[in-house]
């Protein structure tokens, strides 16, 4: 290595600095700058030749990399698996793209710090600091200046233009606030009901297994267990929800249903036992905080958490909101069995499903 | 004859009697009513319920009551079937080690036979859910796992996760990582219910679904592949912000030091 250094460039191994040595009787003089070292590369051309070229094969391959991106693109079927030996079966497609889009990063940078480590001048320029503020001259200047154009303005006697100018003023930030009517509109009615409601007493609805598909009977539901529900046919919907509705997914989230069974002398609230089924109690499964799905049921303490904010619910308790945010009980539906045994709801739940809205009724 | 008829006021006659009625009483059942009894005692099932009476006595007796009638500790046995001793003992809950919110799993000290035996005591105290055998929890459908996944962010996801990892409950309880839970075992606590967990029965799950979450959480464990390569656990944004904040800023961070710190100086050694 040395042969190709040229030794009469290097500077003396005593070089100073051009600061002040600090002496006894002040211990805090300016130092000043440390000598300034140079660079293999600011003596030696032909070592500066070979930086240049690193830095330039950096950003080759960076440009080869992102044709290796869009080649992968293009090329790699997006479903295909491969195995790699430390991340295990990983997708071909991310693995190329993450690893070209990487390395087509990475290499500019890299070539980005070699060319300012290697090649840019690094010698250091003192700048000094000064204070902030302007002189006082200029300072009684520009006060002058404010004083001289506000008495030519008129502002201070002209009431009627400064009045009219500070309304105007005050008005136009309200041209931002109504664009916030384009958040709407609000829901008004439509949050108050569920599919449920079309159920009356003279025309119930059936309550349908998510797993099955089908109606089930009340011993069914066994104690301890869980299981989710989706109303069934309707005058409105003789087909029961299709996932070709349009308000699929409103519907879904608000007619939700969890099913569990409590020994009847285990329910503490008379009057939720009464909108059951012989122990059979039906809840929304929508948490009343901020509507996230909520059923991680603990059969042994009738508790039902929300793993958002872990409200926490007692079914055994009328869905009493026993610990967390959430502002109101869980919805109740009133239930029943038809003349053949199946469950059916005869009314809509007993309050709003969800968290709390303005047009709420309670 | 008149010797006996002469005797048959004698103070001790009625005795007599009563004795050779007895003698013939118990002569009689000798020769009817053993015959039965003895070929029930020497049947298979019976000599495990009776080991696993035994076993039973030795190990859960102290909660659970010699008759698996419960206690203030341990609630009664009578109904909870073999699939929830399998399930129990199985996974090394039962014997439990210490009480608290949840009992948790550790290694099983039961050979399958000493199970089986109590299983078999257990389920002799009332009827309940039967230890499935290994067609009952294996499917044998093409589409098993992507209808099982559908069931399984249904009912399960909640508590066990998009991927079964697992997840945390209330005051202490959790859900646990499905991830090398056997088949036989998810497919029993699906029937059961163990501890906090609902139970799936056959009348809201019917056997082939549960087959079908069976499929789709060993699917899970062991051949799904990972398209982003590192999963972190699979457990979503926590993890991942975590390496990418400790790890990704930590090791750009460390660049950028390293890169200030080392410039190369030429000097005259």
């Amino acid at each position: 290595m040395s042969h190709d250094m040229s030794d009469d460039k290097l500077p003396a191994d005593t070089a100073e600095g051009h600061g002040e040595v600090a002496a006894a009787d002040n211990p805090f003089a300016d130092p000043g700058l440390p000598a300034h070292e140079v660079r293999r590369t600011d003596i030696d051309e032909r070592a500066a030749k070979r930086a240049e070229r690193h830095v330039s094969l950096l950003f080759i391959v960076s440009m080869l990399a992102t044709v290796g991106f869009i080649a992968s693109y293009v090329s790699i079927d997006p479903d295909k698996i491969v195995y790699i030996f430390p991340l295990g079966h990983i997708s071909a497609m991310n693995f190329a793209l993450g690893m070209t889009l990487g390395v087509a990063l990475f290499c500019i940078g890299a070539g980005a710090v070699h060319w300012a480590r290697t090649l840019m001048s690094d010698v250091e320029h003192p700048a000094e600091r000064h204070p902030i503020e302007a002189d006082d001259e200029v300072r009684a200047d520009v006060i002058e200046q404010f004083k001289t154009g506000a008495g030519e303005s008129g502002f201070g006697r002209r009431k009627m233009i400064r009045n009219t100018l500070i309304g105007s003023m005050a008005l136009v930030p309200l041209s931002g606030v109504m664009l916030l009517r384009d958040l709407g509109p609000l829901p008004e009615k439509s949050l108050d009901s569920t599919a449920w409601s079309e159920a009356t007493p003279a025309m119930p609805i059936q309550l349908i297994n998510m797993n099955t598909n089908e109606p089930m009977k009340a011993e069914d539901i066994g104690i301890g267990s869980l299981t989710f529900a989706m109303p069934g046919p309707s005058a409105l919907r003789p087909n029961g929800l299709q996932e070709s509705d349009e308000d699929f997914q409103q519907q879904i989230a608000k007619d939700a249903l969890m099913l569990i069974r409590i020994q009847p002398e285990d329910i503490k609230d008379a009057q939720s036992a009464a909108l059951g089924f012989e122990g059979v109690l039906a809840y929304s499964k929508i948490c009343t905080h901020v509507g996230c799905p909520i059923s991680l049921y603990e059969q042994q303490t009738h508790h039902a958490l929300c793993p958002c904010h872990q409200s926490t619910f007692d079914l055994s308790d009328g869905a009493r909101v026993i610990f967390g945010p959430a502002g109101h009980p869980l919805p109740q539906l009133k239930i029943s069995t038809d003349s053949l045994g199946y469950l059916v709801a005869t009314g809509d739940f007993s309050h709003p499903v969800g968290p709390s809205f303005w047009e709420r009724s309670e | 004859m008149k010797k006996l008829s002469a005797r048959r006021r004698h103070p001790l006659a009625a005795l007599v009697v009563l004795l050779f009625a007895l003698a013939a009483t118990g002569g009689l059942y000798a020769v009817f009513a053993p015959a039965e009894a003895a070929k029930a005692d020497s049947s298979a099932q019976s000599l495990q319920i009776d080991e696993g009476k035994r076993l039973f006595a030795v190990g859960c007796s102290s909660c659970h009551g010699l008759n698996g009638e419960g206690s203030s500790t341990g609630p009664s046995l009578a109904g909870v079937g073999s699939a929830a001793v399998d399930f129990q003992v199985g996974t090394g809950r039962m014997p439990a080690q210490q009480p608290g919110a949840q009992v948790l799993k550790k290694p099983n000290i039961y050979s399958q036979d000493d199970i089986d035996a109590m299983a078999a005591f257990v389920a002799s105290l009332g009827p309940g859910p039967v230890t499935p055998t290994k067609d009952q929890y294996t499917s044998t459908e093409t589409d098993a796992i992507s209808k099982g996944g559908e069931l399984f962010r249904t009912n399960c996801s909640q508590c066990h996760n998009f991927a079964g990892a697992g997840g945390a409950l209330t005051q202490g309880k959790f859900a646990p990582s499905l991830e090398n839970v056997d088949a036989k075992h998810i497919y029993e606590a699906m029937q059961t219910g163990p501890q906090n967990m609902p139970s799936f029965p056959d009348t809201t799950m019917p056997e082939k679904q549960k087959q079908e979450i069976v499929a789709f959480v060993r699917y899970q464990a062991n051949d799904a592949p990972n398209p982003g390569g590192l999963s972190l656990g699979s457990l979503g944004p926590v993890t991942e912000g975590l390496f990418g904040w400790i790890f990704g800023l930590g090791v750009l961070i460390a660049i950028a030091i390293w890169v200030a710190a080392h410039t190369t100086k030429a000097k005259k050694s």
